[in-house]
């Protein structure tokens, strides 16, 4: 999973990167860190970097930590409804990697200084966000195929360029998550061929339902547009992001065509159509105002996801609080003896 | 516990995770994680970094533990090697009857 988040912070942020009064000791710092960036070097997070670079970082990769752990919760609406044995020691696997996402991700955020609790508490306030691909609600199995194929697909995509970021902690975290992520999305997309060649005429209607609704809400994955994005001229710049949302999403829309085309669905787009000149598919355009509705909490699930977040966290306190007592107890004593 | 400011927090201490992809080879670093002992940490390590056969032993160290160079002082401290080009074999240039010694 991945989130598209990384352009969606408070726009202010922006001129306060603009002033500060830097001592000469500072600009020399920034202008190495600059030069390192320009030579393609990474950055560990003991080196020194700038004040932005940090908070972008930390947004960005807190985010994306935020958006692994949620996506367990649709998924986890199907674990005990899974058609076969087979299908749900395979959802349970998935989920179990997300889980492992947010992980190594929460461990990379974490190495800039920022403490595990203080990013979930930001995610439990609704200070921080997560994914708006998560806000929708899977209504029935075909929808899980659907977001193995589709949204773990756009992740792939959003991803692999993440493996080359300039801030080392996140690279080597998207090394491990990109190796995990293809059986995802290989999963999802074998579970609907099965559908849709030996199903039932509703199970096919049924796959068909779940592209309608996932195809506009995979593209919005993405982000906004370029020539609206706040932060994609910075991020690319330090070399956080390599490829522009319109030129990742346009490279998920070619490549997904042709696999609908195997799998025999059409996308809910007239206008989506092979455009010679361009060697691209042209699409139709995309509501960007329900992304935003989303985004700022009013998508179908948004309360409902964070709810079921902030539950977990709650009903685990006793246990985080136990563990932690029953370790210093037992420390206590092998230092008496 | 506390933090570097000597905070009390609730949170679990950090450990770092090394595995030992297959027997004759390293323990390499991994990753880290949360947990309350070094027991836990051992079973987490399991769960999250060898979920796929990636290891077949695993070690964990309190991340305060770890004592590290300075990151600061890097130049100073390994650019003194850059010039001792001698202590590559690829330095002495032998006939060719016995270059591959």
């Amino acid at each position: 999973m991945y989130t598209q988040a990384m352009d969606t912070a408070p726009k202010e942020e922006l001129s306060s990167q603009v002033r500060a009064m830097r001592s000469a000791e500072e600009a020399q710092l920034e202008a190495r860190f600059e030069a390192r960036i320009d030579d393609g070097a990474f950055i560990e997070a003991k080196d020194w970097m700038p004040e932005h670079y940090r908070k972008t970082l930390v947004r960005q990769i807190s985010q994306h930590a935020h958006s692994e752990i949620v996506g367990m919760l649709p998924e986890g609406n199907w674990v005990t409804r899974a058609p076969t044995l087979k299908r749900k020691a395979i959802l349970l696997a998935k989920i179990q990697d997300e889980g492992g996402h947010g992980l190594y991700l929460y461990a990379a955020a974490e190495t800039l200084g920022v403490s595990r609790d203080q990013l979930l508490d930001a995610l439990h306030t609704g200070k921080a966000k997560y994914s708006s691909i998560f806000n929708y609600p899977t209504l029935t199995w075909a929808d899980i195929g659907v977001i193995g194929w589709l949204v773990d697909g756009a992740a792939i995509m959003n991803q692999v360029p993440l493996t080359r970021c300039s801030f080392a902690p996140y690279a080597r975290a998207m090394v491990r998550i990109c190796r995990e992520e293809s059986f995802h999305q290989r999963q999802g997309y074998d579970a609907l061929l099965v559908m849709m060649k030996s199903g039932t005429e509703a199970q096919r209607a049924m796959v068909q339902d779940a592209v309608n609704r996932w195809w506009w809400p995979s593209l919005m994955m993405f982000g906004p547009p370029d020539s609206e994005s706040t932060h994609s001229a910075q991020s690319a710049r330090w070399g956080i992001k390599r490829i522009s949302n319109d030129d990742l999403r346009q490279k998920f829309v070619n490549a997904t065509v042709e696999q609908a085309k195997v799998l025999g669905v059409s996308m809910p787009d007239p206008l989506l159509k092979w455009n010679e000149q361009r060697g691209h598919y042209d699409f139709g355009p995309i509501a960007w105002d329900e992304f935003w509705r989303v985004v700022n909490g009013h998508g179908p699930c948004n309360r409902e996801r964070l709810a079921a977040r902030v539950k977990a966290w709650d009903d685990g306190a006793w246990v985080r609080e136990a563990a932690l007592v029953h370790a210093r107890k037992h420390a206590a004593k092998e230092k008496a003896a | 516990m506390s933090d570097e400011k000597g905070n009390v927090t609730n949170e679990w201490p950090l450990w770092e995770v090394f595995v030992r992809p297959k027997a004759g080879l390293d323990h390499k670093h991994c990753g880290s994680l949360h947990a309350a002992d070094a027991a836990m940490a051992v079973q987490m390590a399991r769960e999250v970094y060898t979920r796929r056969q990636e290891g077949t032993s695993v070690w964990v160290v309190r991340s305060m533990d770890i004592t590290a160079s300075d990151p600061g002082e890097k130049d100073m401290y390994f650019d003194p090697m850059e010039d001792k080009v001698y202590r590559h074999p690829t330095f002495y240039e032998l006939p060719e009857a016995v270059n591959h010694m």
